[in-house]
C-alpha cells in the first residue's frame, strides 16, 4: 500500500481541522511528516541558524516577544528504549545540511557510532551518536530548535 | 535599546537577587543553569530555565559559547553575568558585542584594562591614584634590586590573579628568588599568565573599597565606601558601610581617587575600586578594580536606597546615569554577614548537603539575600555562600545590635555553617569598636582564649 497525492491532501485537511500541530505517519516504509504553521520546519542556513530564531526588531512600544518555545522533550516511557540525550545545549539539526536527508528516521537501524544528528553551538557543529545498537523508535527533538543539555533527542529500541 | 528579556548566567543568591530586580522592572528572566541547579530557587523564580550543561562549572557556567548561544536562542536582549564565573571575562563581553547581545557590565576593553593587574597599576598611577610601592619584575636580579628599594616584607602577586588568589608573602630578601619562580609557575598554571609583580606587604592595613557607577561616556559617580577588612584568607566574611573611624578627609580622598581611576577608563556600569588603607599613616593604596557587581553590594543599597542591579540594567540599556553625585545620600550604617556552608571546626571545610531546616531572620532593617530554604540542596560544585544577612540602622551601634539579634534568629539544620563563628565575631570587642585591620580574623582564630565549642551541626 502507498499514499496517493489525494490521500495526502485528505490527511492534511484532517490535520488542519484537528487540534494537533504535528503528525508523523508511517505506513510500510512510507513516512509522512506534517507540521502546522511551518514556523520551525523550514530548513535554515547553517551559517546563521540562530538568526532564524531572532525576533525581528519590534517597535519600542510593542509587548515583549513571548519566550521561545520550550522543547523539553518528555522522557520516553518505554523501558525497552534507550534515550539519546543531548550532550550539550545548542541548536539540534537532524541533517548534515539544509535539504539533505536526515541522518536517521524512525525505524533506522543504528550502531553506537551512528551519527543521529548535530548540535550547533555558536557555529560549531557537534555530532551526536546513537551510543547503542538498535532501531530508532521515536524522534523527540525538532530540527533547528534549541535543545538543552540532557534533553532526550530520540529513543533507540535496543536490538535483542 | 530596550531590555525586555535577560539571560542570567549565574546561580545561587545573586541569580535570585537579579530576578527580583528584573521583576520590579518588568523584565523577563531566563536562567542559564547547570543540571545541578535545575531545581534551585533561582530556576523556580525565573520565567524560564535552560539547562546549559553538567554540574561542573567548566562544562556549564564557564562556557562562553554555550551561554551566548542560549541567550540568542531564547531571544534575550541582554546577559547578566552576576559575580564570579564569566563576570570578568573580556571574551564574553567581546562575543556579546559581536553578536548584538547587551553585556550588562563594562566593555571588553575595560575588563582587560583592570583584569591585568600591572596594567591596572599603571592606569592608577596615570590617574594620580597612589599604588603600593613595587612593580613588574622579569628577572630575579631585577626583583632583588626593586626589593632592596621597597624593603621587606613583600608580596609576590600574579598579574592575572586577584581576590587573594596568586599571592605569596615573602619576609626575607634571600627567600625572594625561590618565591618568585614558584609564584610564576603557579600563576602560569592557574591563570595562563606567568607574569608576576612585587609589592611591599603592608602589615596592618584595612580593605576599603568604593562603589562607582559610570555611564561609559565619561561621567562617574561614587556611592560611598565599604569596609571589608574582616577576611579569612582573603575571603570577605563581614562587610559594612560607612567604614568606621575614617577621618573625613581620608574618606573624601578615597572617593575621589576611585572616581578619578574610573574616569580614566570612561568606565561603564557598576564597579568597585579596592584600596588598602593604612589608617595609622592616613594613607591609602590602589589594590584593584572589580569590573562587576560585588557580593557585598547590598550594604551600599541599604544606606543609599539605590538598587545597584537596576542601575546596571539602565546603564546597559543605554539610559546612561540617571543619578547625579548630589543625589547620593548615605543614611545610617549597614553591615552584612555572609552565611557559608562550611565547618569552622574543620578548617572551614565546605559542607554541602540537604538543608533540613532553614529559618532566616526578618523584621525592620533586616534583609536576607539567599537561595536556600528548607529542603534546598547545597551542591558540592560551587562556592559555599548560602545567604547574606544585611542590616541597616540609624548608626553603626544600632546596626550591630540588630545584626547580633538577627543572627541568633537564623537557623540552618542539616549542614554545617559559620553562623556561630559569625556571632562570635559580632560579639568581639575589637569588632564592636570598629576599624579592625585585615589581620583581625587570623589573630582571633589563633587566640588561645577562643572557645573550641563548635561541634554541633547547625
Amino acid at each position: 500500500m502507498s499514499l496517493s497525492a489525494k490521500d495526502v491532501s485528505e490527511i492534511m485537511r484532517l490535520v488542519e481541522e484537528s487540534t494537533f500541530d504535528e503528525l508523523l505517519l508511517e505506513i510500510e516504509g512510507v513516512t509522512l511528516h506534517l507540521r502546522r504553521g511551518g514556523g520551525h520546519s523550514a530548513p535554515v542556513e547553517p551559517a546563521a541558524p540562530r538568526e532564524a530564531k531572532r525576533p525581528s526588531p519590534a517597535p519600542a512600544d510593542s509587548a515583549p516577544p513571548s519566550p521561545a518555545p520550550v522543547v523539553r522533550a518528555a522522557p520516553a516511557g518505554d523501558p525497552n528504549a534507550t534515550p539519546v540525550k543531548a550532550p550539550l545545549l545548542g541548536t539540534f539539526y537532524r541533517a548534515p545540511k539544509p535539504g539533505a536527508p536526515p541522518y536517521v528516521e524512525v525505524g533506522t537501524a543504528v550502531e553506537p557510532e551512528t551519527i543521529i544528528g548535530i548540535i550547533e553551538v555558536m557555529k560549531l557543529m557537534n555530532t551526536v551518536r546513537a551510543g547503542t545498537t538498535g532501531t530508532v523508535r521515536e524522534i523527540l527533538a525538532k530540527d533547528g530548535v534549541l535543545v538543552e543539555f540532557d534533553d532526550t533527542l530520540m529513543t533507540i529500541a535496543e536490538a535483542k | 535599546m530596550a531590555i525586555r528579556r535577560i539571560l542570567i548566567a549565574n546561580r545561587g543568591e545573586i541569580a535570585v537577587r537579579i530576578i527580583r530586580t528584573c521583576r520590579l522592572l518588568g523584565i523577563e528572566t531566563v536562567l542559564a543553569a547547570s543540571i545541578a541547579d535545575r531545581d534551585s530557587m533561582a530556576a523556580r523564580l525565573a520565567d524560564r530555565c535552560v539547562c546549559i550543561g553538567p554540574a561542573r562549572p567548566g562544562e556549564s557556567y564557564l562556557k562562553i559559547d554555550t551561554v551566548v548561544h542560549a541567550a540568542l536562542a531564547v531571544a534575550a536582549d541582554a546577559i547578566h553575568p552576576g559575580y564570579g564565573f564569566l563576570s570578568e571575562r573580556a571574551a564574553l563581553a567581546k562575543l556579546c558585542e559581536e553578536e548584538g547581545v547587551i553585556f550588562i557590565g563594562p566593555t571588553a576593553a575595560q575588563i582587560d584594562a583592570v583584569g591585568d593587574k600591572l596594567r591596572a597599576r599603571a592606569e592608577a598611577e596615570a590617574a594620580n591614584v597612589p599604588v603600593v610601592p613595587g612593580g613588574a619584575v622579569s628577572s630575579s636580579a631585577e626583583a632583588l634590586a626593586l626589593a632592596v628599594r621597597i624593603g621587606a616584607p613583600f608580596l609576590v602577586k600574579a598579574v592575572g590573579g586577584g581576590g587573594g588568589r596568586g599571592m605569596k608573602r615573602v619576609d626575607r630578601l634571600e627567600d625572594l628568588p625561590e618565591a618568585l619562580s614558584l609564584a610564576s609557575t603557579e600563576a602560569g598554571a592557574a591563570f595562563g599568565d606567568a607574569r608576576v609583580y612585587l609589592e611591599r606587604y603592608v602589615e596592618r592595613g584595612r580593605h576599603i573599597e568604593v562603589q562607582v557607577l559610570g555611564d561609559g561616556a565619561g561621567r562617574v559617580i561614587h556611592l560611598g565606601e565599604r569596609d571589608c577588612s574582616v577576611q579569612r584568607r582573603y575571603q570577605k566574611i563581614i562587610e559594612e558601610t560607612p567604614a568606621p573611624g575614617l577621618s573625613a578627609s581620608l574618606r573624601t580622598r578615597l572617593h575621589e581617587a576611585a572616581v578619578r581611576f574610573s574616569n580614566r577608563l570612561s568606565y561603564r556600569g557598576a564597579g568597585t575600586v579596592e584600596f588598602l588603607v593604612d589608617t595609622a599613616r592616613d594613607e591609602f593604596y590602589f589594590l584593584e578594580m572589580n569590573a562587576r557587581i560585588q557580593v557585598e553590594h547590598p550594604v551600599t543599597e541599604a544606606v543609599t536606597g539605590i538598587d545597584l542591579i537596576a542601575e546596571q540594567i539602565r546603564i546597559a540599556a543605554g539610559d546612561g546615569l540617571t543619578l547625579q553625585q548630589a543625589d547620593i545620600r548615605i543614611e545610617g550604617a549597614a553591615i552584612e554577614c555572609r552565611v557559608n556552608a562550611e565547618d569552622p571546626t574543620q578548617d572551614f571545610r565546605p559542607s554541602p548537603g540537604l538543608v533540613r531546616h532553614a529559618q532566616w531572620p526578618d523584621g525592620e532593617g533586616i534583609r536576607v539575600d539567599t537561595h536556600i530554604e528548607t529542603g534546598s540542596r547545597v551542591p558540592p560544585f560551587y562556592d559555599s555562600l548560602l545567604a547574606k544577612v544585611i542590616v541597616h540602622g540609624a548608626d553603626r551601634a544600632a546596626a550591630l545590635s540588630r545584626l547580633r539579634s538577627a543572627m541568633t534568629h537564623t537557623q540552618i539544620e542539616g549542614i554545617h555553617t559559620n553562623l556561630r563563628f559569625q556571632s562570635e565575631i559580632l560579639a568581639n570587642a575589637d569588632f564592636a569598636q570598629g576599624g579592625v585591620d585585615t589581620g583581625f580574623l587570623a589573630r582571633l582564630l589563633e587566640s588561645p582564649s577562643r572557645p573550641h565549642a563548635e561541634t554541633t551541626r547547625g
